[in-house]
């Protein structure tokens, strides 16, 4: 009779195998765990052969920890060749790795799960998937950077990628009414939060703590929250209604909000019983530009973050027949086009670089272009002209871009004449910087370079202890993802340092790997891979849209396009699973994979496989996956990770089930679960 | 089945001939064998060949007969000819098509069932007549499209999938390849391409009759424990005779073997099967010792592979009859008639 104790096994399809815990201090030679199969299906038998291999593997981890501290003082004498061992998939940074997209996401996305979601009609999953995840998907969905969108595979297969962030926004777009998703939050615990400014970051960590029944107090200097996603973002790119919903959604969890008050000393506020206090102030205050003729130019002359401000609280209604908007950033970008909308007949855009080193995204370069606006690149400022007291022009110096040996830059005059354009306003958008005179220097903050708190990158503590740093306000100007990202971190920080636990012992990330063999032939995700080219979005009708600030321009995907588009997805978190035991190494699996990923060859240094692959494994940045030796040849299985399509055709020639294709969910921490 | 289409992305890097061409366009359909099918791999092989000897594809006859192997044309070159004949009938084909325009390159995929059982006649007259085609046999041993009974390849000492036992001795075709004046000669593996694609390269450079036995597991009925021609049987027994390696024409010869324990075999075309040996009794321009060798890893137990056989300078069926060097069928009416003044002139001859 078999009883059930398996101690140290466990089974994969039905084999038994032998696994032993890795001590931490190991992990990073010999992964998370030894496992070894016993090559048998039966459970009497696995339970009486386990000891001897356990015995093997605990003898394993003793040699690799006597090793670490010999290491110290012996000097190898003839290289040895370092076969790469059996790749440790259970370690979950290998496969989140592999679901790029959402790897390059700071707050981890799980992207594929999402777009799936879409496929199926099923907005409010997708929604609520994102709104875990990034907290703002219908904000984010139409301003976010997209970072993913590099990192799609679908590039690295000479294609564009998937429309990852307008997808995101049809999330928000076509889900009902959500609110009985949304957790409700634990009862209070009695401890307090301050959070100060009431942007993403501050958002996202009042969200979090309230969950779990902290008391979180938002102190904004402005009538309402949202940050620069209201002062800064004009509502063609972002919605009044769209902003107001997802804000709302926050503080009607309870967050208690003090509007139109600033905090004007750190001092006092830590004098207050508050446990902890979270920084999310941003980088408030635009450059400014020096040179001549600024100050009697003065009133025509505008900050640009500061005049998106005032115009998003109605404070300016309009501007000069002709502005030049100066910079190359997407706070330019919203400069330039806003300006249209307020009646400026000539609005030009000049930036000191070349137009391809210019900081705005590509697509909102696009937009801008697209609505008429010339952007004039290798253009200095050297003065404003100024006629009876007036500003009437700039002057400025035709540059090119010139590298020294070592990559760095620098802007030469070409000698050409100096360039002169007419203009009435001019709008600065040369860049942001953090503000931080209201914090007193005595109070245990420390300061670095750039007047710049001293923040540790993994706790957002400060070196007040009480004190935690997020979003823009911790490293300077950056996107609302990573202020979200931020805020995630900042949270669990927060609630462990009221707890008096280990900042820096971070929760680990849960992960699910799930079989999608359906049948024969039949699986559960859709691995057609669609030969689509990337479609584009449906802009509003330009002639009324330039009329009107308040219209939005992007008209987003309708349910048609966002199913087409989400088709091109290929479902990269579902994995490719290979099961050494199976293999009889029939090259099945090598012959089909459209990309030639799949290898049967001997062990070798890690660099000595990437090259002797069927075609070498260049990209680095993509992991290959080793398996443990084959019974028939003594080779090993090695994929190539970098552009496996992910098609499951492997999978689905393999005579064995060697290859399964699982999906593998998976999802930050997060302080509340 | 497989229901998947094989989508068009190719790996960025992919490799391209002389032709401009990447592998991926040496393809065919996606097979609808069972998956792990050793005649799938043979496929790929002839993808890799073809592709690496830059052969234009509409320049290519692809032949077979009735079987599992026999379908397998389908899943390769689908730009090029193709003729799926009557069972066993395919050299017949091959010999007509053949005759009538011999500047397309003869390819002739069949079976153990097809090729040993009832097409060996017609397999035998082939050989004999030095037909300048690549003749493969893909070779598992059992008849898998009637749910796995012996074929007369299958060996005495294997038993069948639900453990019944083989009662006549196997059919070797290599050796009566060699025997009936087949003037290029081999047997290899599916599962080893390092070993397969040089000697398809080298036998569809080869002018004359180029013979293959491939042995090509059946995973759905003949690659169980008790079976000889199975996946881990194979690796287990397979005692190769040397490892090839294919110098196409105008190549410098770079293969570093030590002297001595290499033979080169000059094709036709000027390229070279460069081989290092692995046995030291091995000569593969001897027939006799070809012969000898192929009979002693029988009564050791062992499969061997590799060339077994080759005589590069051999003459084709073309050259025997002395047929002209313009194919038939370019050939017009009054090319191919000599009229009836000619005729009467035999006929008066034969009074």
């Amino acid at each position: 009779m078999s009883n059930a104790d398996t101690r140290y096994l466990f089974k994969r399809y039905n084999t038994w195998w032998v696994k032993v815990a890795v001590p931490k201090t190991l992990r990073e030679e010999l992964g998370y765990d030894l496992r070894k199969s016993l090559q048998t299906h039966d459970l009497d038998k696995a339970q009486e052969l386990r000891w001897e291999v356990v015995e093997q593997l605990k003898a394993k981890i003793a040699q690799a920890k006597s090793q670490e501290s010999l290491d110290l003082f012996t000097v190898p004498d003839q290289p040895v060749i370092q076969y790469v061992p059996p790749t440790d998939t259970a370690n979950p940074q290998y496969y989140h790795k592999i679901v790029e997209c959402q790897h390059a996401c700071p707050a981890h996305t799980p992207v594929p799960e999402y777009i799936r979601q879409i496929a199926q009609g099923n907005y409010n999953e997708a929604y609520m998937l994102n709104w875990e995840s990034n907290v703002f998907p219908g904000i984010l969905g139409r301003t976010c950077d997209r970072p993913c969108e590099p990192a799609c595979r679908r590039t690295r297969t000479h294609e564009k990628s998937v429309a990852i962030c307008r997808l995101k926004r049809v999330t928000y777009d076509y889900k009902d009414d959500i609110q009985t998703l949304i957790p409700t939050p634990e009862e209070g615990n009695g401890k307090k939060i301050a959070l100060i400014g009431g942007g993403p970051a501050s958002l996202t960590v009042a969200r979090d703590l309230v969950m779990m029944g902290y008391e979180c107090t938002l102190f904004e200097k402005d009538p309402q929250a949202g940050g620069l996603m209201r002062t800064n973002i004009p509502s063609f790119r972002l919605p009044e209604k769209v902003l107001n919903e997802e804000v709302d959604q926050i503080l009607d969890l309870g967050i208690k909000t003090e509007f139109n008050s600033e905090i004007k000393s750190m001092k006092k506020l830590l004098e207050r019983d508050f446990d902890a206090i979270f920084v999310g102030t941003g980088a408030p205050k635009g450059r400014d530009i020096r040179i001549d003729g600024r100050e009697q130019a003065e009133k025509n002359i505008h900050i640009g973050i500061d005049w998106l401000t005032s115009i998003a609280f109605e404070h300016t209604k309009s501007v000069g027949k002709k502005v030049i908007v100066l910079g190359g950033g997407n706070t330019a970008m919203d400069c330039c086009r806003t300006a249209i909308r307020l009646g400026a007949e000539e609005v030009k855009v000049t930036v000191r670089s070349p137009f391809d080193q210019m900081k705005a995204s590509e697509w909102e370069i696009e937009d801008a272009m697209g609505e008429g606006i010339p952007i004039h690149d290798n253009h200095v400022p050297k003065r404003f002209i100024i006629k009876d007291n007036k500003l009437v022009g700039m002057e400025f110096e035709k540059v090119e871009a010139v590298f020294d040996a070592n990559g760095k830059r620098s802007l030469v005059p070409t000698g050409d004449e100096p360039v002169i354009f007419e203009c009435d306003d001019v709008l600065v958008a040369i860049g942001q910087d953090n503000a931080f005179e209201w914090i007193e220097r005595d109070i245990g903050i420390e300061f670095g370079e750039w007047d710049m708190p001293i923040v540790d990158k993994v706790t957002f503590q400060s070196s007040n202890e009480k004190v935690f740093f997020g979003g823009d306000a911790a490293w300077g100007p950056e996107n609302i993802i990573w202020a979200a990202a931020h805020g995630h971190q900042a949270a669990i920080s927060i609630d462990k340092f009221c707890n008096k636990l280990d900042l820096y012992e971070r929760p680990e990330p849960s992960t699910t790997l799930v079989s999608q063999k359906m049948g024969v032939h039949e699986w559960s995700y859709d691995n057609d891979i669609s030969q689509a080219k990337r479609y584009l979005v449906p802009h509003a009708d330009q002639k009324n849209a330039l009329k009107d600030l308040k219209m939005e321009v992007e008209l987003g995907f309708d349910e048609q396009l966002a199913l087409e588009e989400a088709q091109r997805c290929l479902n990269c978190d579902v994995q490719t699973v290979f099961e050494e035991d199976l293999c009889i190494e029939c090259d099945a699996c090598v012959d089909i994979c459209p990309t030639d990923c799949i290898n049967f060859i001997h062990n070798d240094s890690e660099d000595s496989l990437r090259k002797n692959l069927r075609i070498p494994a260049v990209n680095l940045n993509q992991q290959i996956l080793v398996s443990e030796e084959l019974k028939q040849t003594s080779r090993v299985m090695v994929k190539d990770e970098d552009v496996c399509l992910h098609c499951g055709l492997c999978a689905e020639r393999c005579p064995t089930g060697a290859w399964d294709m699982q999906n593998f969910l998976y999802q930050e921490a997060k302080v509340y679960s | 089945m497989t229901y998947i289409v094989k989508p068009k992305n190719h790996h960025p890097l992919l490799e391209r001939n002389n032709l401009g061409l990447t592998r991926r366009d040496y393809e065919g359909a996606v097979s609808t064998l069972c998956a792990g099918c050793g005649h799938d791999s043979i496929s790929s092989a002839i993808v890799e060949a073809c592709f690496q000897l830059s052969i234009e594809s509409y320049k290519v006859a692809k032949l077979s007969g009735i079987g599992c192997s026999s379908k397998a044309p389908a899943y390769f070159l689908n730009q090029s000819h193709g003729f799926n004949s009557v069972h066993g009938r395919m050299p017949s084909i091959a010999t007509g098509a053949a005759m009538a325009n011999h500047e397309l390159l003869y390819l002739g995929i069949s079976g153990d069932g097809d090729s040993a059982s009832i097409g060996i006649g017609q397999f035998v007259h082939c050989a004999r007549r030095q037909l300048n085609m690549t003749y493969i046999v893909e070779n598992n041993g059992t008849y898998g499209l009637t749910k796995g009974q012996f074929s007369a390849t299958n060996d005495l000492e294997s038993k069948s999938k639900y453990g019944d036992d083989n009662l006549f001795p196997s059919i070797d075709l290599p050796s009566m390849a060699i025997q009936l004046g087949a003037s290029f000669v081999a047997r290899s593996f599916s599962g080893d391409k390092d070993q397969l694609v040089p000697l398809l390269k080298a036998a569809l450079s080869h002018k004359g009759f180029s013979f293959l036995d491939i042995i090509s597991p059946c995973v759905t009925f003949n690659n169980h424990n008790t079976s000889t021609k199975s996946y881990d049987y194979i690796r287990e027994h397979n005692d190769s005779l040397s490892r090839p390696d294919f110098v196409p024409s105008g190549k410098e010869i770079v293969t570093e073997y030590k002297t001595g324990t290499s033979i080169d075999v000059p094709l036709h075309d000027g390229s070279l099967l460069s081989l290092e040996k692995l046995s030291e009794n091995y000569d593969p321009t001897d027939k006799i010792k070809a012969i000898q060798n192929i009979q002693e890893s029988q009564r050791d137990g062992k499969v061997l592979t590799g060339l077994l056989y080759a005589d590069p300078d051999a003459k084709d069926l073309r050259d025997i009859l002395n047929v002209s060097d313009k194919p038939l069928n370019e050939m017009d009416r009054k090319e191919l008639c000599p009229g009836s003044e000619k005729l009467e002139g035999i006929n008066a001859g034969l009074k």
